[in-house]
């Protein structure tokens, strides 16, 4: 687990101390700089991004970071293996990257400040109650997944490596587990 | 010969079309004097559009500037003769800006050219209008950044699609007289670059259309969301400024080319939702109106 401080990664790579992620040149500038940082984290390691000095963040700034941070690493055979949780969101930041994360099909684990974890971004309802049994559960196999929502096993299985694939929970073995504890 | 563009006394959005009727009937690259010395009121829509009218022209025109020494005198504190002395040859003296105390000017003409622009822009507002904002225009906290997000969203445009740079002004006023009867604020932010129709010209929204003008360009653009790259993440500025604008209950207008269009118009405008047929003016124009929040009893 590593932590990254937003506003300090955008002060970086703009060489200005701004808090505020607006336009697409900032958003490309940030994604840059923190990939940067990801590629040098061992694989399987869950990246906390703080956005807690953060003042604005517009769409276009939302869509350029975050939305292209997360694509690369939701293709069928991502080139690295790492994940990502957002947190310290305002109201107006989750706004425009749920906007994003939906333009783009992606979704995302966000901790709320009460340090609940949330999904947000473009998921099915059966899609969130499987990862809410995950998170509930701390680690869990798919027949026991599929016994307690009633799936048949190969749809639970297509459904947890969906979410596996997208980032949204890590696959360890025959388990699924949330992100952000230890496997 | 110079052609003379005689300014309306009061100079906002809807007045500034008589403007650009005067400037069709002159060749682009005829010499043109802009009589401003008539000129007693100017919204922030016409102070940025005269400077875009100056951008725009082959020649370097003339601006002779108000008589009245009010207006003047605001034109100045509101930047406007800092960046009008660079682009017009100024028919005698304008005056110096003076500080004041208290504004209505939430951000002076602020010029939109690159990256960094935007980060100021955004910051000062910040500094400047969230007090405003939420002790006059009763807006909530999350309403105030919604605004700097529309500001942000707009002057991106400019740098990402319009091909020259642009300008922004804000400013509050008291409208308590007109239907609205309350307080508003206006955002105008125009440039005089390639307009919406040029800049999707290679969009996916052109080559399905029958037909292509200014006024279907505009409404691919800010209605449909449609970007001249097929990226599904484009688009989503203009879509944010339209639902902000609609949640507050304001008010937004677009103009391109020959067309204009009102995407949001609120029970206390009349306006007409798109107009086609316009006299040309290059770039684009948009401004938004956000009144005072109406709180339920």
């Amino acid at each position: 687990m590593t932590h990254i401080d937003v506003q300090s990664a955008l002060a970086e790579s703009l060489s200005m101390p701004y808090h505020d992620l607006v336009t697409r040149r900032t958003g490309a500038a940030v994604r840059t700089f923190i990939e940067l940082q990801l590629s040098g984290l061992a694989d399987g390691t869950v990246a906390f991004l703080d956005f807690s000095r953060i003042g604005v963040l517009d769409r276009s700034c939302a869509d350029e970071f975050v939305a292209k941070l997360m694509l690369p690493l939701t293709v069928e055979n991502p080139s690295r293996d790492g994940y990502v949780v957002l947190h310290g969101l305002s109201e107006g930041h989750l706004d425009s990257i749920e906007q994003v994360l939906h333009a783009h099909g992606l979704a995302l684990v966000v901790q709320f400040p009460d340090g609940i974890a949330h999904l947000v971004g473009a998921v099915t309802e059966v899609e969130r109650r499987l990862w809410q049994i995950v998170m509930v559960s701390g680690r869990v196999a798919v027949d026991g997944l599929a016994a307690e929502t009633g799936l048949a096993i190969d749809e639970a299985l297509a459904l947890l490596d969906s979410l596996a694939r997208r980032r949204l929970v890590r696959r360890e073995q025959d388990c699924y587990c949330p992100l952000g504890t230890a496997a | 010969m110079t052609a003379v563009i005689t300014l309306p006394a009061s100079l906002d959005e809807p007045n500034f079309e008589s403007v650009i009727e005067q400037l069709a009937a002159v060749p682009d690259d005829a010499k043109v004097l802009v009589d401003a010395r008539h000129c007693r009121f100017a919204t922030p829509y016409g102070l940025t559009a005269l400077l875009c009218l100056a951008q725009s022209r082959l020649e370097k025109p003339e601006f002779a500037p108000p008589e009245e020494e009010s207006t003047a005198s605001y034109w100045a504190r509101a930047s406007f003769f800092k960046y009008a002395e660079e682009l017009y040859t100024m028919r005698g003296t304008v005056p110096k800006a003076r500080a004041t105390g208290a504004t209505d000017v939430l951000l002076d003409v602020t010029p939109v050219a690159r990256n960094e622009d935007v980060h100021a822009i955004v910051t000062r507002i910040q500094e400047k209008a969230t007090q405003i904002l939420t002790n006059t225009l009763d807006l909530e906290p999350r309403a105030t950044m919604g605004f700097s997000m529309t500001l942000s969203e707009a002057c991106s445009n400019i740098i990402e699609h319009a091909g020259r740079g642009g300008w922004v002004m804000v400013q509050r006023y008291n409208w308590s007289k007109r239907r609205v009867g309350r307080d508003v604020v206006q955002i105008a932010v125009n440039d005089a670059g390639v307009g919406f129709r040029r800049s999707l010209e290679t969009s996916r929204a052109r080559a399905l259309a029958d037909r292509w003008d200014d006024a279907i360009a505009l409404e691919s653009g800010v209605m449909n969301a449609v970007s001249r790259l097929s990226d599904p993440g484009r688009g989503q500025g203009l879509k944010g400024i339209r639902g902000w604008v609609h949640r507050f209950d304001g008010k937004l207008t677009v103009r391109s080319g020959k067309a204009r269009i009102a995407p949001i118009i609120p029970d206390w405008d009349d306006d007409v939702p798109r107009q086609d047929d316009l006299p040309n003016f290059p770039g684009t124009q948009l401004q938004v109106i956000i009144p005072k929040r109406v709180l339920s009893a």
